[in-house]
């Protein structure tokens, strides 16, 4: 029901009549970030754990945890790149 | 040691440009609002002159710029070669039969045109690649002066990264074949972090965050795979060792268009970050135009300067990402047989020494 008000109000705003898609972009790209930083979040919880286990792998598993952390933040700036383009192009 | 440390760190967030929004003077209410999307896509995109900075006003202050030469051949005019600052001097933005809209070259008469310029992101790589060449040529001049001896200077800098880049990646992704591509992973290794750090300097141009330029990157990897790939590369694609025969229909067409998607995925990954993280940066030193005051400038510059900072080690990261990732796809292909390809039942017949028991 909140929601329903939200959009009633975005949509009466005076704008260039694109605030319902620009505000599905800024929703997107917020709900990336969060997925990204639980995902990263996580990578880094396990990369923690493996090195209080055993310290003398630590410059292994910071090298994996590093090009898993990137790959994961690639996937991210995807859906970022899809938000820019709807919130700058319309 | 420290302070040049330090002095290097606020270099960094020296703002790249000091348009103000002017007030008091006769202009419509649209120049007077400071719009941070116009400004921030300015930096971000490429451009037919290289505009280094503003000092003053936006509309009356001296532009810093360096006009480039716009080349441009329409089939129905032929090539025209002439400095874009003749594009900017005329009223219509207009010089012979080449107009300027909305920052791409068009023809007046709507003919076709292409468009061939040296425009700020082919300068900034024509001058990355001649900094480049001579920074390898003076280590590799070294190597042959110092024969047998300890590496110095520039040389003892960069061996260990070379090093790494062989150990690491080459040997570990590519196997037993791994120098025939040590020049091309060598390559865009190296290039790619130049650029990426080239393109945090103030003033400088968007070179690694434009889509086209990792591209080429992308497309030169998906060639380099394409053609050095053998028959156990294609026996994987269209025959996955394990995937019972019903499953084929699905998998097989996944694996074709997997064979594109990954040298994609290197393209807007390498792109999309490059970019974001300069939109970032922009976007805080735009917070402080937005608000019109100078008390937003620490935060803004404390944000910014570890943003900066975080975009050193991303410029570092995504170097390394694309040079692994493109390593791995290239081991993909030239892989030789595995036994555990046979134990799944993958079996072409030819080795019959490999028989499982």
């Amino acid at each position: 029901m909140l929601l329903s008000l939200f959009l009633q109000a975005v949509a009466a705003v005076a704008g260039n009549g694109n605030n319902l898609a620009v505000m599905g972009a800024c929703i997107g790209a917020g709900l990336v970030a969060l997925g990204a930083g639980v995902g990263i979040g996580r990578i880094g919880g396990s990369a923690m754990d493996a090195i209080g286990r055993q310290p003398d792998a630590s410059g292994k598993i910071q090298t994996v945890m590093l090009i898993a952390a990137a790959l994961i933040e690639g996937l991210a700036l995807f859906a970022v790149v899809v938000c820019l383009l709807v919130s700058f192009k319309l | 040691m420290k302070q040049l440390l330090l002095i290097l760190c606020f270099l960094f967030t020296l703002p790249a440009f000091a348009a103000d929004p002017e007030t008091g003077t006769a202009r419509e209410a649209k120049s007077e609002i400071f719009d941070p999307g116009k400004v921030i896509m300015e930096h971000v995109a490429d451009d037919h002159e290289w505009h280094f900075a503003t000092l003053g006003d936006e509309h009356t202050g001296t532009h810093v710029t360096l006009p480039l030469p716009v080349i441009a051949y329409q089939p129905a005019h032929g090539l025209s070669v002439f400095s874009s600052s003749q594009l900017h001097h005329s009223e219509t933005k207009t010089h012979g039969t080449v107009r300027l809209e909305e920052g791409k070259l068009a023809s007046t008469d709507g003919s076709p045109l292409y468009d061939f310029s040296i425009t700020k992101n082919v300068a900034s790589l024509l001058l990355s690649c001649v900094v480049l060449i001579l920074i390898f040529r003076a280590v590799a001049g070294g190597y042959g002066k110092r024969q047998g001896s300890a590496p110095k200077g520039l040389q003892s800098m960069l061996e260990p990264i070379i090093l790494f880049i062989r150990d690491e990646v080459a040997k570990k992704s590519i196997g037993p074949k791994y120098e025939r591509y040590m020049p091309y992973l060598l390559t865009i290794f190296f290039f790619i972090w130049f650029n990426n750090l080239l393109g945090l300097t103030p003033g400088a141009a968007n070179l690694s965050g434009n889509i086209t330029v990792t591209f080429m990157l992308a497309l030169a990897t998906l060639l380099i795979t394409l053609f050095s790939s053998n028959k156990y590369y294609w026996g994987h694609i269209f025959r996955p060792p394990g995937v019972p025969l019903w499953l084929l229909p699905i998998i097989v067409p996944v694996e074709i268009v997997g064979i594109f998607i990954k040298p994609v995925s290197l393209m807007v990954r390498l792109f999309a970050n490059i970019t974001a993280g300069h939109i970032i940066i922009l976007s805080f030193i735009s917070l402080i135009f937005l608000f019109k005051s100078v008390t937003v400038s620490p935060l803004s510059l404390a944000f910014g300067l570890f943003i900066s900072m975080l975009e050193l080690l991303v410029a570092l990261l995504q170097a390394y990402i694309f040079t692994l990732l493109s390593a791995m796809y290239i081991g993909g292909a030239v892989e030789e047989h595995h036994d555990a390809d046979f134990q799944m039942g993958y079996d072409d017949g030819s080795e019959s020494t490999h028989a499982t028991h």
